[in-house]
């Protein structure tokens, strides 16, 4: 599996490490269901994903990567302080 | 008083020879990592232009004469044989690494063989030519490498992995000098 790294090109999975789902924060700091949902809770998709992915042993940039669980298709990536969440 | 001798990251480890590969230690003098501050990435590629340098875009090195700026990740490059100029302190993260990196030259017929056996990167010319850089994974160590020439690599490695770093370098110049000089065929 490869990803395709914004900056770097094609690269092996190994210079990744998955950081989890890619999820837009929710607004305001008190505590409420989006917050439950943003900290605890987590769909299990068939079909597209987005997620977290640092590519620590390349550039060191957070990807936020677009995958489908059920093609095994990775279909992009965008660095994540490009705007992470959906 | 102590007389302090200087002593290079790999001295006693190299110069190391397998068949036609050869590897070797460089002195790239000082080396300051440069991550310009929020907003301040113009500022910064311009003050090194000044310097006949500039700001390298992901995988590039920008030489002029014995310095030369290379890119080493998200907004963060090296510049390398030269001192930072007055000023760049202010628009930059600054940080002298002149002592942290072991650099290496691999060269020689088979010298991308020896790397495709210790790092994913794609190697093949049209894709990583003479003149890039890339941050990858060699031997599970982070390295920088440099393709300076067709069959010639710079490799930077943390100074603290410098034995690990040559050893495994070794072990495969080692055993690609050795498939290319065996009698049965095959690489």
């Amino acid at each position: 599996m490869r990803l395709p790294c914004p900056l770097c090109g094609a690269r092996d999975i190994r210079e990744f490490s998955h950081m989890g789902a890619a999820l837009a924060r929710p607004d305001g700091g008190d505590w409420g269901p989006d917050w439950n949902d943003y900290l605890h809770n987590r769909d299990n998709p068939a079909g597209q994903t987005e997620e977290l992915w640092y590519h620590g042993q390349g550039c060191g940039g957070w990807l936020v990567v677009t995958r489908d669980t059920v093609r095994h298709e990775v279909r992009g990536a965008r660095l994540a302080g490009e705007g992470a969440g959906a | 008083m102590a007389d302090l001798v200087e002593k290079s990251p790999c001295a006693g480890l190299v110069p190391v020879a397998a068949g036609a590969l050869r590897l070797s230690e460089i002195a790239l003098g000082p080396i300051t990592s440069v991550a310009p501050y929020k907003g301040q990435a113009a500022a910064v590629a311009a003050m090194l232009g000044a310097q006949g340098l500039g700001w390298p875009a992901p995988g590039q090195v920008i030489a002029q004469g014995a310095a030369r700026v290379q890119w080493f990740g998200l907004d963060l490059a090296l510049l390398i044989g030269v001192a930072p100029g007055a000023g760049l302190a202010d628009h930059a993260a600054l940080a002298d690494q002149s002592d942290g990196w072991a650099v290496l030259r691999l060269e020689g017929a088979g010298a991308g063989d020896v790397l495709a056996r210790l790092t994913p990167l794609d190697l093949r010319e049209s894709i990583f030519g003479v003149g890039q850089t890339a941050r990858s994974d060699l031997g599970h160590m982070a390295a920088a490498i440099t393709r300076v020439e067709a069959e010639a690599y710079e490799i930077m490695g943390f100074r603290s992995m410098a034995g690990t770093l040559v050893h495994e370098m070794a072990a495969a110049m080692t055993r690609v000098a050795a498939r290319r000089t065996s009698p049965a065929k095959g690489r």
